[in-house]
């Protein structure tokens, strides 16, 4: 690709079939408290 | 959905629905910026490019969207969401007290709007009890001890932990201890219990002294800056490689919170984030629509500073900054959101139960108590079906996969209903997320 770098491929569609175990941090536990940020956690199982 | 921008000097594109992210050279990015707002690229970029090079773009873009990279629409609305009743995750009131006097507490200085109290340790134990109770077949459990200020009842939370790790063999259930403290009631004693058990520590400090001490006087009015800066500082020397936060709170009296960041990263803390506070609009510390052009503007001028200090030392990582693109949630978390009053939720020093720490004392949001075992899964069941997908305001964002719909606490707070988010909170969330990306871009760019 000459005028496009992909940065991060596809995950999402493919997330529904592995993912949901439900491990993660819920993201007001870890430094927000007052705003949601949730897609800065790390998945458990990666 | 596609989503391009432009943020600290990179173009990209971020494909919504397959979480894709492109870094694009300009005439891609025009190309794309076309055809997000349902115009022709080729038109777009026609006279202004050699014909050869828009085919040979166009050639790029069409083998992405072949490769479900690009322009892809896939249908989340069938997406099996559990709905189990399951609780992972618990905000422990440890104390509805406060040493210090905070001026934009949404707590009411630390006492919930109701009477200054500290969890009896029974009550607490039971605490622990309900979520085992209630957390299925969930492994790891999270507490977090909260106030007010959690170590005004440091030896209810020491012997917490004891019960908890009982309870751990007990069940087969792990904990995951954090506790959110102003640091002054640290000692050295404390220090190492704390490095010891809790898997993260959130210590809160707003940054320049002047800012903390006028916005954190102590129950007297005298400035606490002094009082938490070194014992912080001793928790986090000597907390080797364990999870800790540095966490303030910017105002409408800092708008220059960036330099905040960067007194706390000045004083050798690398783990730091800056909120910005939650205040309604008759508060003269309330961030309002009015003051956006120059938050904005602040995260701009912050984020080049943070990349610069990144590169050159010493390292340091702000919280809003961070998205994790390659190792980061499932769909399905990202459809849950935050978990509040599903997954998560908040127990006072009474035993009452609410949706989060946030949605304490607010009138028609008890949920139970742990004191008598009811429990409103009704209410439950409510914030379980509140997902990202319920929320129209949500559907045309691009950025509802990183943030999971939003704050409920806020939504319900400025909006009064729990599924529609608070404008300001959106806006500022998608723009760090834009320049949360583009730091991925330069910093990955700089590695190969």
């Amino acid at each position: 690709m000459k005028h496009i770098q992909t940065l991060q491929k596809p995950c999402l569609m493919q997330s529904a079939k592995t993912g949901g175990c439900g491990e993660c941090q819920a993201s007001c536990q870890s430094a927000c408290k007052t705003s949601c940020t949730v897609a800065n956690q790390s998945c458990q199982k990666k | 959905m596609l989503h391009c921008f432009r943020a600290l000097g990179v173009n990209m594109a971020l494909d919504v629905s397959s979480g894709a992210v492109h870094v694009l050279d300009d005439m891609a990015f025009e190309a794309l910026f076309a055809i997000e707002r349902g115009g022709d690229p080729r038109a777009a970029l026609s006279g202004r490019y050699p014909d050869g090079e828009i085919d040979a773009l166009l050639g790029e873009i069409a083998a992405l969207c072949e490769e479900g990279a690009l322009l892809t629409e896939h249908d989340y609305s069938r997406l099996p969401i559990e709905k189990s009743g399951i609780v992972k995750a618990m905000c422990l009131h440890a104390a509805h007290d406060c040493n210090l006097r905070c001026k934009y507490c949404f707590a009411s200085t630390g006492d919930f709007r109701g009477d200054r109290a500290l969890l009896p340790l029974e009550t607490g134990k039971r605490a622990l009890d309900w979520l085992v109770a209630h957390s299925g077949n969930r492994h790891q459990l999270e507490v977090d001890f909260f106030g007010g200020e959690p170590l005004m009842n440091f030896e209810v939370v020491r012997e917490l932990v004891d019960y908890g790790r009982e309870l751990e063999k007990a069940h087969g259930k792990h904990f995951l201890f954090t506790i959110t403290t102003n640091a002054i009631g640290l000692t050295d004693e404390r220090i190492e219990f704390l490095n010891r058990e809790m898997h993260n520590v959130v210590l809160s400090l707003d940054g320049r002294r002047e800012v903390h001490d006028f916005m954190r006087p102590t129950a007297s009015g005298k400035g606490s800056f002094d009082l938490a800066l070194e014992k912080a500082k001793k928790l986090v020397n000597l907390r080797g490689d364990g999870q800790y936060y540095v966490r303030g709170t910017y105002t409408a009296r800092n708008l220059d919170f960036g330099n905040d960041v960067l007194a706390l990263a000045d004083e050798g803390f690398e783990q730091l984030s800056i909120e910005p506070v939650v205040l309604s609009k008759d508060s003269p510390f309330a961030l309002t629509e009015a003051m956006l052009p120059e938050i904005l503007a602040e995260y701009d001028r912050f984020a080049k500073l943070y990349l610069e200090r990144r590169r050159s030392g010493p390292w340091m990582n702000f919280f809003h900054f961070m998205v994790d693109l390659d190792g980061g949630p499932c769909v399905k978390k990202r459809v849950k959101g935050c978990g509040a009053g599903n997954e998560y939720v908040a127990v006072t020093p009474e035993g009452d139960i609410y949706p989060c720490h946030q949605f304490v004392g607010r009138p028609g949001y008890r949920m139970g108590s742990v004191l008598t075992g009811e429990f409103d899964a009704e209410m439950q069941m409510r914030f379980a079906e509140n997902n990202l997908l319920a929320k129209e305001k949500c559907s045309p964002c691009w950025a509802r996969f990183f943030c999971g719909g939003g704050c409920a606490a806020n939504a319900e707070a400025f909006n009064g209903d729990i599924s529609k988010p608070y404008d300001m909170e959106c806006a500022l969330e998608r723009k760090r997320l834009e320049i949360a990306m583009a730091i991925c871009a330069i910093e990955h760019s700089v590695q190969q």
